[in-house]
């Protein structure tokens, strides 16, 4: 199977791979998929108090779909607010990327990675907010 | 210089020999005849020519050349050598004992004739549940009317139901971690209704090698017929089906150096084996495959097999030192990495290893000059991993991290310290990018997470 040049660029030159504080107050983090099924990806995002994503890192364990999948939503939401990253849906990154129907339920994934991220941040944020 | 790609999968298919190619050349160009034209000489020189190749490779494997039908290749084989005999010895039994490992062309045979067998009894249980009812039944009442009737004590049903249905029962066997058959368990497996045994000589992903002798050995005894898929291990490991009393062998051509298209059914004649043809017409190769011979891939064919007689011997010794060099390689300087399949009973230039926590897929797109396979799930178009991995017990996710390599005659030493070394690089790379990895450097056990399947 022949890949996109987008995605062979993210999976050669993957952007923004690497580990937040788990412990940081402001870092949510999302981790998708199952090793089972050959795609784990564990999403980070540093959200300020107003809401806006100021980093993004990314772990995956799949395809180079996948891989390419995470690299490009860290470029995407980094600088967005979370209600604008909560809109990146898969079929937006399986269209950037050109990725095959087989390959879809990577991008699947990238778009559960971004929503699980929020998801751990706001439950940080609602038990901060109850112990306060 | 080493020229890239390199090719390292040498069990999907073999580059031809030049040897190979030389030899076959004059019959594709001025000696172009068909072999069964008996009465000039361009069919004469055609027939020499195949009768030649014919004896070439019966030599391979310890056969007479009467006994050797050609065929497209071993799909084609192994599907004459199971239908042509659950057609041929229907009045004997209809029961096959197979393994789960075995190459797809052995196992989706086998599925169509359970479900040849499976629609001829439902035929038969609506035709008696028509007597028993004095009206016509739809198959969509088939189960419910069945229990009703308790058919299956029904003694007339029963008595249907034993006589030939053009199918069989299949017993696929488990294999044991090391993807080797236990004997024991084969034997148990045999009934007074089992006609044939299909255990294949060394397995396509694991280069596991089975006890072929002791197989047939075991099938001799108990009268049952042995087929043996010998296509990965013929060249490689030492095959006769005189000493390892198999009674049908699956060959290919394009395994061991030779063109593609072109294979053969080895048909024992003492004592005698018969098959039911599957291709029907002129009654070329006694009956048993009809279609014009392909001269030129016949001639090809031989040839190939003539080399690897006459060179498996040295080809062996070195292939292997290859592959424990490969072996080594990667395993010294690698952690959490593991061999699936036997090493003692194994392929000399077979190496299947897992590297947890990477992704097969994403690796062979990381070695992108070399040429290899992996057991990944994404490799395929089904999402699920390897069948032959999962049969020997490596959990799922190993089996997304394997990757098979396949040394062959053409393959250098150069070819693998270049392996060893982009092997090492790439791995390191995607675990630095692998969560599961981290989380394992952590001593956090993946087992415990509830993860969170799509």
């Amino acid at each position: 199977m022949a890949y996109s040049d987008k995605v062979i660029d993210h999976y050669e030159n993957p952007r923004n791979v690497g580990t937040l504080d788990k412990a940081d107050p402001n870092v949510g983090t999302g981790l998708v998929g199952a090793p089972a099924c050959g795609d784990v990806m564990r999403l980070q995002l540093k959200i300020s108090d107003e809401g806006i994503i100021e980093d993004a890192k990314f772990k995956t364990f799949g395809c180079g779909s996948a891989i390419a999948s995470s690299s490009l939503v860290t470029e995407w939401v980094k600088g967005k607010t979370v209600d604008q990253a909560m809109t990146i849906s898969n079929k937006d990154v399986a269209r950037e990327l050109a990725l095959p129907p087989v390959k879809i339920h990577c991008s699947v994934l990238a778009e559960d990675a971004i929503k699980a991220a929020i998801e751990d941040f706001k439950k940080k944020r609602e038990s901060r907010q109850q112990k306060a | 210089m080493l020229k890239l790609p390199i090719y390292m999968d040498n069990h999907a298919t073999t580059p031809m020999d030049p040897r190979v190619l030389e030899a076959m050349m004059p019959y594709l160009r001025e000696d172009f005849g068909n072999a069964a034209s008996r009465n000039h000489p361009f069919g004469w020189k055609a027939e020499a020519a195949v009768e030649q190749a014919r004896k070439q490779v019966a030599a391979l494997i310890g056969a007479s050349d009467k006994e050797l039908v050609f065929t497209s290749g071993a799909t084609e084989s192994d599907n004459l050598a199971i239908k042509g005999v659950v057609e041929f010895y229907k009045d004997k039994g209809d029961h096959i004992i197979t393994l789960k490992t075995e190459h797809k062309a052995v196992l989706d045979t086998c599925k169509r004739l359970e479900r040849v067998r499976q629609e001829r009894l439902d035929e038969l249980k609506l035709m008696r549940l028509a007597q028993l009812t004095g009206a016509p039944v739809s198959r969509d009442n088939l189960a419910e009317l069945s229990i009703k009737h308790d058919l299956d004590s029904d003694p007339v049903y029963r008595q249907w139901a034993e006589m030939p249905t053009g199918g069989a029962r299949v017993t696929y066997l488990e294999v044991e971690k090391d993807g080797r058959i236990d004997l024991k368990k084969l034997e148990a497996a045999m009934t007074d209704k089992t006609i044939l045994v299909s255990i294949m000589l060394a397995n396509n992903e694991i280069g596991t090698v089975q006890p072929v002798a002791e197989i047939g050995k075991l099938c001799r005894q108990r009268g049952i017929l042995f087929h043996c898929d010998a296509v990965q291990g013929i060249g490689k490991v030492p095959f006769n089906v005189e000493e390892m009393n198999v009674d049908l062998a699956s060959i290919t051509s394009h395994k061991m150096y030779g063109p593609k298209g072109v294979g053969a059914l080895y048909v024992r004649r003492k004592p005698r084996v018969r098959i039911a043809p599957i291709i029907d017409g002129g009654g070329h190769e006694r009956g048993m495959r009809s279609g014009t011979l392909n001269v030129a891939a016949i001639v090809g064919f031989g040839k190939a097999a003539e080399l690897a007689r006459l060179e498996m011997a040295d080809e062996s010794v070195r292939l292997l030192r290859l592959r424990e060099k490969l072996r080594k390689g990667i395993m010294d300087q690698l952690d959490m990495v593991t061999v699936n399949g036997s090493m003692e009973h194994r392929l000399p230039g077979n190496l299947n290893i897992s590297f947890a926590y990477v992704e097969g897929e994403a690796l062979m797109m990381a070695i992108k000059d070399v040429a290899v396979s992996s057991g990944s799930a994404c490799t395929s178009a089904s999402l699920e991993p390897s069948y032959v991995l999962r049969a020997c017990g490596v959990e799922e996710e190993l089996a997304h991290s394997s990757i098979r390599f396949g040394l062959g005659r053409f393959n250098t030493e150069e070819e693998v310290d270049f392996v060893i070394k982009l092997m090492v690089d790439k791995v390191n790379r995607l675990r630095e990018m692998s969560p599961l990895y981290e989380m394992a450097k952590e001593g956090i056990d993946l087992k415990s997470i509830e993860w969170t399947a799509h």
